[in-house]
């Protein structure tokens, strides 16, 4: 597979035509696809007209953005112009959005071109992709599995090779955990770093645009040729943000990396995973960095207090599926036995059952005792982690407990599925940043394992360079 | 007031989905009393920390009134939008009559 980089670079030279690339990346999603369903929608005319596009304008001599000609694959709830757009939801099944997402505009301004929308747990609620109203997406190192999720067709469009770059969205570890289960580069960025402007929102304190790469070099020119302030997202931070590629190959030496101790001993991890953290712990310590373990106590009540806030919040957030604006209607005799009826109708079950888990939350009498708690242990986790970051420049630890798992393993068990999530979670309700790198497979079946880099606010650049340096100790290069 | 989880009942389930303007079919309405009360069961270990000094956060950011200046700039072309409604007319949302019972 050829790295976003060096299509750039062959594009920009007029080595290779935009238009050859497309073709080539949409005649491998042609072949692969229906057995994968990465995507919900191909969209093979716009990417051909783009490329054609850009072939002019190179051809004209005019100057073109830093990912001229590169493929890329967009999560299905980032609106795009014209494109439908449907969260994987029956709800907006065939609606087209009347503008594009920030982060789509400047991908096409750095000269990337949009192959399709991925699939995904509907409205983002999910770690397996099987909560897709449209059916799940198969994960390409093993079809019997799962590819993780929510942004399960984002990651395995990269490990397809159907695209090398993709993105996604991470609320409680949606890029993180399928990135590890794919066998890719998976990175959620400080929260307010990129824009949200057309992300579709599921939990609006949590939720975060990233990136999907094959490696974490790539990953790094796709989140910069998005990231920085946007006047449409009034949570977007104005911050100046240290460039990351400049700085990536400067290596680890020096640097306090902490294990963290309650996300690596978690209920339910297999050894491989730990011994997996272990082992690139050696890695970093062989490169020059200083290794220890370290408590972050109040990280056990992350996977708590976030099945209580992220439903509130969308118990919020999808009050707006009501049948009016857009989308879904099953009429009825009046307003609200439509809007109960369409909203019964149009939703799956895992957004029911956290809509009813966000309402129960919120309700009277409830209110304090279940999603006041959940704040006050947020409060907590940034402490802990304040602490954490007083002593280390960067965490470690374990994408997700396990590697890949079985389709259908755990439909009928939310909380098992829930638990999917437990070391990113901690990461979004601090606002931090984290990745996820490629580290080994495991010993029974051969499945890649995600080791987690994470890092304190503004520290994107940072964890970039540390999750280089592990890429490099076991690819060489 | 404790919340006592345990005792999630099917009326309570009912309630809920009232609230959230859901309409559920009986069979859901009996999957969510006994899958809620687990995931909720779960939750209680928050429920119970004495932490009633420690300050909420509801934001990541301390971010607040974010304002932009009051100046007339463009915006979603009105037919557009409408043409992605389920029903429209005269400019506006179409909807069925407001006056009725709640469901």
């Amino acid at each position: 597979m050829t790295s976003a980089r060096e299509i750039a670079a062959a594009v920009t030279a007029r080595e290779r035509s935009a238009r050859e690339v497309i073709d080539e990346h949409l005649a491998r999603i042609d072949e692969h696809d229906g057995e994968l369903h990465a995507f919900n929608v191909v969209i093979a005319d716009e990417a051909r007209a783009a490329a054609e596009a850009l072939d002019a304008r190179i051809a004209a001599g005019e100057p073109v953005g830093p990912l001229a000609g590169v493929p890329v694959a967009l999560k299905d709830n980032l609106c795009t112009r014209g494109i439908p757009t449907t969260c994987s939801s029956r709800i907006l099944e065939g609606w087209r959005p009347p503008y594009d997402a920030t982060v789509v505009n400047r991908l096409r301004a750095a000269g990337a071109i949009a192959v399709g929308k991925t699939n995904l747990d509907e409205f983002a609620m999910g770690s397996s992709t099987e909560n897709s109203a449209f059916g799940p997406t198969r994960n390409p190192r093993d079809t019997t599995r799962v590819p993780g999720g929510s942004s399960g067709g984002s990651a395995a469009a990269v490990a397809a090779g159907f695209a090398p770059l993709a993105l996604g969205s991470d609320t409680g570890g949606s890029i993180r955990q399928p990135a590890a289960l794919c066998g890719v580069v998976g990175m959620k960025p400080t929260y307010g770093a990129v824009s949200r402007y057309g992300l579709i929102a599921f939990a609006s304190s949590l939720d975060q645009i990233g990136p999907f790469a094959a490696d974490v070099t790539d990953a790094a020119l796709l989140l910069e040729a998005m990231w920085g302030h946007d006047r449409m997202d009034s949570t977007s931070i104005s911050d100046d943000l240290v460039p990351i590629s400049a700085d990536l190959e400067r290596g680890v030496r020096g640097l306090r990396i902490g294990i963290v101790e309650e996300l690596t001993d978690v209920e339910g991890i297999a050894a491989d995973v730990r011994a997996a953290v272990e082992r690139a712990a050696g890695a970093l310590e062989a490169a020059g960095a200083k290794v220890e373990r370290v408590s972050v106590p109040a990280t056990v009540h992350g996977l708590d207090a976030y099945y209580l806030i992220a439903p509130a919040e969308a118990s919020s957030n999808l009050a707006r599926y009501d049948g009016v604006r857009y989308g879904l209607r099953c009429d009825d005799e009046d307003v609200q036995h439509m809007n109960a009826r369409t909203r019964g109708e149009g939703f799956g079950a895992e957004v029911k059952r956290r809509i009813m888990l966000g309402t129960y939350a919120l309700s009277a009498g409830y209110y304090d005792a279940y999603y006041g708690q959940a704040q006050r242990v947020r409060t907590l986790i940034i402490r802990d982690f304040a602490r954490a970051y007083e002593r280390f420049d960067v965490l470690l630890s374990p994408t997700s407990p396990t590697v890949a798992f079985e389709l259908g393993a755990k439909t009928a068990d939310p909380l098992a599925m829930y638990l999917s999530d437990v070391c990113t979670i901690p990461t979004n309700l601090a606002g931090h940043c984290a990745i996820s790198v490629p580290f080994g497979v495991d010993s029974e079946l051969g499945l890649p394992i995600g080791v987690q880099v994470l890092g304190r606010e503004l520290a994107d650049a940072l964890i970039f360079r540390v999750a280089r340096a592990i890429e490099l100790s076991v690819s060489g290069a | 007031m404790a919340a006592d989880p345990a005792r999630l009942t099917r009326a309570d389930v009912e309630h809920v989905a009232r609230l959230a303007r859901l309409s559920l079919r009986d069979d859901e309405i009996a999957t969510f009393t006994e899958q809620l009360a687990v995931i909720l069961d779960h939750a209680a270990q928050v429920s119970a920390l004495d932490i009633a000094d420690v300050p909420a956060t509801a934001h990541p950011l301390p971010l607040s009134n974010v304002l932009r200046a009051d100046e007339v700039r463009p915006c979603l072309d009105r037919a557009e939008v409408l043409a992605s409604a389920p029903a429209s007319e005269d400019g506006r949302f179409r909807v069925p009559r407001i006056l009725g019972e709640a469901p």
